[in-house]
């Protein structure tokens, strides 16, 4: 076969729309914009002062500012590594079978009617975000419905997914910036007059900016509403641990949805309160009315999950699966979530106490009131600029202050640049 | 997507009573079909369940030692001695680790690669091969929403669900020449001649996946020239460098010749097969572009199209990869055991052609050791394929493709007889 070697011909055969044959079929790529919290965090990174204080990305520190490595996490990776006869060998689609299983009765409870019926699946993911991701996706491909309500304001990623996955975006209200509390009434208004069978996101624990969640009574009245409306709820749990300290606790909410034996989508995450972060560890649950709708489904997000990354990684979930299924590491794992979540709440205290001492204008009793990793401070963007500009701190600018980049020692440094921004700028 | 309001809602609006349950909907999910099952886990699942003590598995594409089990390589257990226990583990850049991507491009490219140097390389870590595949269908989708997908028949059956979810068009080249079980060239080119200027073409790097039939140096310099001509983008999935002859730089010739003709080129690299990483899923996505701006913008955008799907990629499999590959010795020794697995998929290759020879079967097996790579396309029938399950327990996938990984010195002459006895009368 003698190959063509006529350059002439390739000008008269160019007809793609792309234009000339040598350009780049990505010559006018542009560049993507930066992601806010990412540019906040650059930012810090480069500022050379010894003050600067970095309260922007969710993430937990240590009193030393520094990243955490979980004991139970340190000794089940010693664990995995001791034991030469596991293998690296590709998981399942689906996961790690001990995993899922384990996972499944950390959010709804072993004697949850959902496993005990058979009428959950749950499938490992690549942590809280993977796990949105196909389900947003199974979704897009087999619910009938194409709105997804987020709650006002969200986590800055959530839009993304469901975007990806081709459905339409509404909001509910949620935040009140006037109590700096939840927007109940304005909840309940949406919810009721959402298109029946919508799809709505719920924050199960810990909400993500504001720190607001509903309180049990509120979550009766919202459960009400939501099936009422035959409205889907889709959970997603990334703090549960974060809030009272205590796993069960933090599950309530989502497990009152699923006791009254309604159909829900549930996503884990283990970045925060495992410390997994980049393990991407996490879980997909679909609890469904019966039992043979659920190996269907399974096999379905099978066919969602091949054509993006076949199977998921098994390093993170070997890990979870480990400490959830030893009675030691499993209590000792809630003790360390428990003394996390203490020093977030002593930050909480220390900050508001600072305030408080100092005279600092308003009322700051939401500090305590907001639970998890962050608080809505109320803060104004040009507040927040001035106090990164003259103070060297770094949050996100919706005000959301990550408590656990606080310490004892930088408190003062904190109520010392909210004083004076809140003095100062009005 | 159904549109109809399911017929469960309509007259359900429940407003009486505070204990408002939901047991009287039927589910969402009624209709969910079950998804068709994956042919090849299909396999593994059939062989594991199968109590005859002959059994043979060569369906799944993962290496095995002579003894038949999985292989953890010695250095990658001496790189998670190291990083065992020690590490936080914090998440990584959305584009993953900067050092992994590093070595994994000098792989690819050249240890002194141009390309590099001038930082003309969009990298970013994916989730192995799978990921890498993904990632770039994406991008391709997004911004070159016109083109089309050339997909060689056959390949890896994932390939075509891989461009499909990402929406893009997808074509078929002529690829696999059953009469001679080798390359069916004239067509090949003949196809890469008729496409539409501009076309992507996904081409096999080495050891093509199923039939382990490659083209020579001299018909790979001509698919590079006519592609050149046609202004078509290459796609490289390189899945098996270093497995197909033992030497990771003979086996990236093909990606040489392109970019020896001044291709930009993608390429999608795997480290399942040749660390025996598999439930890592590390891997990377690169993109060849005219300058370090285009590659800034490029890369910008793959994260971008990662955030929603999973943020930012595991980190324990890349841990590994970089320590192998950033310290000399453990690269030495990575080298040396890549070359024992290849020499021993060589030598069954070997071993089976002269024992089958030896049986006296009348076909012509040559094309077992023209072959290379993990797999053989045997050239058996579906039916042929059935045969040699049931009466003898082998396992493969109907195609006829035999995992060259799961043939021992303890199973070949048993195998090589089975193959006889059912081919014989053909």
């Amino acid at each position: 076969m003698e190959p063509d070697n006529d350059p002439d011909r390739r000008e008269e055969t160019s007809t793609a729309k792309h234009c000339r044959v040598d350009e780049s079929a990505f010559a006018r790529v542009p560049r993507a914009p930066e992601i806010p919290i990412y540019a906040v965090m650059i930012a810090c990174s480069k500022d050379p002062s010894p003050v600067k204080l970095n309260l922007g990305m969710g993430v937990y520190r240590t009193e030393d500012g520094k990243p955490l490595l979980l004991n139970v996490v340190r000794k089940a990776e010693e664990l995995l590594f001791s034991d030469k006869s596991a293998n690296k060998e590709y998981l399942p689609i689906t996961g790690l079978t001990e995993f899922r299983e384990l996972s499944a009765k950390l959010i709804f409870g072993a004697d949850s009617p959902a496993i005990t019926e058979n009428r959950v699946t749950t499938v490992q993911c690549l942590s809280g975000t993977g796990s949105l991701r196909i389900g947003a996706d199974f979704l897009a491909k087999y619910y009938y419905q194409s709105t997804v309500y987020l709650p006002e304001p969200t986590y800055g990623n959530h839009p993304n997914f469901f975007i990806a996955a081709g459905l339409c975006l509404r909001t509910y209200r949620y935040y009140d910036p006037v109590t700096k509390g939840l927007d109940f009434q304005g909840i309940l208004e949406d919810l009721a007059s959402a298109p029946l069978g919508a799809v709505v996101l719920l924050h199960a624990c810990a909400h993500n900016p504001t720190g607001v969640d509903p309180t049990v009574e509120q979550w009766e009245e919202i459960r009400q509403i939501i099936r009422s409306r035959g409205l889907l709820p889709f959970f997603d749990c990334a703090y549960q641990g974060f809030v009272s300290g205590n796993l069960e606790d933090d599950a309530q909410a989502v497990r009152k949805f699923v006791a009254d034996g309604g159909e829900c989508l549930v996503v884990q995450s283990y970045s925060k309160n495992m410390g997994l972060y980049g393990e991407r560890v996490g879980a997909l649950s679909v609890v469904c009315k019966t039992a043979d709708v659920v190996t269907r489904i399974e096999s379905q997000l099978k066919l969602l999950i091949r054509p993006m990354y076949s199977n998921p990684p098994i390093h993170g979930a070997a890990i979870a699966a480990a400490i959830l299924k030893d009675r030691n590491l499993f209590n000792e794992w809630k003790l360390e979530v428990e003394t996390m979540t203490k020093r977030l709440t002593c930050m909480r205290e220390q900050l508001f106490d600072a305030l408080h001492e100092k005279g600092t204008p308003g009322d700051w009793t939401h500090i305590l009131k907001h639970v998890g990793l962050f608080t809505f401070s109320g803060l104004k963007e040009e507040q927040i600029a001035f106090m990164t500009r003259e103070f060297h701190v770094y949050m996100s600018s919706d005000g959301r202050i990550n408590m656990a980049g606080l310490s004892a020692n930088t408190v003062p440094h904190l109520a010392n640049a909210i004083h004076a921004a809140v003095t100062q700028i009005q | 997507m159904a549109a109809a309001v399911r017929a469960g809602v309509s007259g359900r609006i429940l407003g009486r009573g505070s204990a408002v349950g939901a047991r009287s909907m039927s589910s969402w999910w009624r209709s969910v079909e079950p998804a068709p099952k994956d042919p090849i886990l299909g396999v593994t699942e059939a062989f594991l369940a199968d109590p005859s003590p002959d059994k043979v598995n060569v369906g799944v594409g993962a290496y095995r030692d002579d003894n038949g089990k999985p292989v953890v390589l010695e250095c990658v257990r001496e790189a998670e001695r190291r990083v065992a226990g020690n590490q936080n583990m914090e998440y990584l850049p959305m584009g993953g680790s900067v050092k992994m991507v590093e070595e994994t491009l000098k792989l690819a490219y050249g240890e002194d690669s141009e390309f590099i140097k001038d930082k003309r390389i969009a990298a970013v870590q994916a989730l192995s091969g799978t990921g890498a595949c993904r990632l770039f269908a994406d991008f391709q989708k997004r911004f070159s929403p016109d083109s089309q997908i050339y997909i060689p028949v056959p390949t890896w059956a994932n390939h075509h669900n891989i461009w499909r979810d990402a929406h893009v068009p997808q074509r078929t080249y002529h690829y696999y020449h059953p009469e001679s079980k080798g390359l069916d060239f004239a067509a090949l080119m003949d196809d890469v001649k008729n496409a539409p200027n501009g076309s992507f073409f996904l081409l096999h790097a080495c050891a093509h996946n199923p039939t382990g039939v490659d083209p020579s140096e001299d018909q790979w310099r001509e698919i590079s020239y006519q592609i050149k001509v046609k202004g078509h983008f290459p796609f490289f999935d390189m899945a098996y460098q270093g497995f197909a002859s033992g030497d990771p730089e003979r086996d990236a010739k093909a990606i040489r010749i392109f970019l020896e003709d001044g291709h930009a080129i993608g390429i999608a690299q795997s480290y399942a097969k040749n660390m025996g990483l598999y439930g890592q899923r590390v891997g990377c996505l690169s993109v060849l572009c005219e300058d370090e701006k285009q590659a800034i913008a490029v890369k910008s955008q793959l994260q971008q199209l990662a955030r929603p799907m999973y943020s930012n990629p595991p980190v324990h499999g890349a841990l590994v990869v970089s320590t192998i590959l950033g310290d000399p010795e453990l690269k030495s020794l990575w080298l040396k055991e890549v070359k024992v697995m290849a020499d021993r998929i060589i030598g069954m290759r070997t071993a089976l052609r002269e024992n089958l020879e030896k049986f006296g079967s009348p076909l012509s097996w040559k094309h077992i050791t023209e072959q290379i790579g993990m797999f053989c396309y045997s050239g058996m029938t579906p039916e042929q394929v059935d045969q040699l399950t049931k009466e003898y327990h082998i396992y493969l996938t109907r195609n006829g493709r035999i995992s060259m990984a799961g043939v021992t010195t303890g199973n070949v002459g048993y195998l090589a007889n089975a193959i006889n006895e059912v081919t014989k009368s053909s």
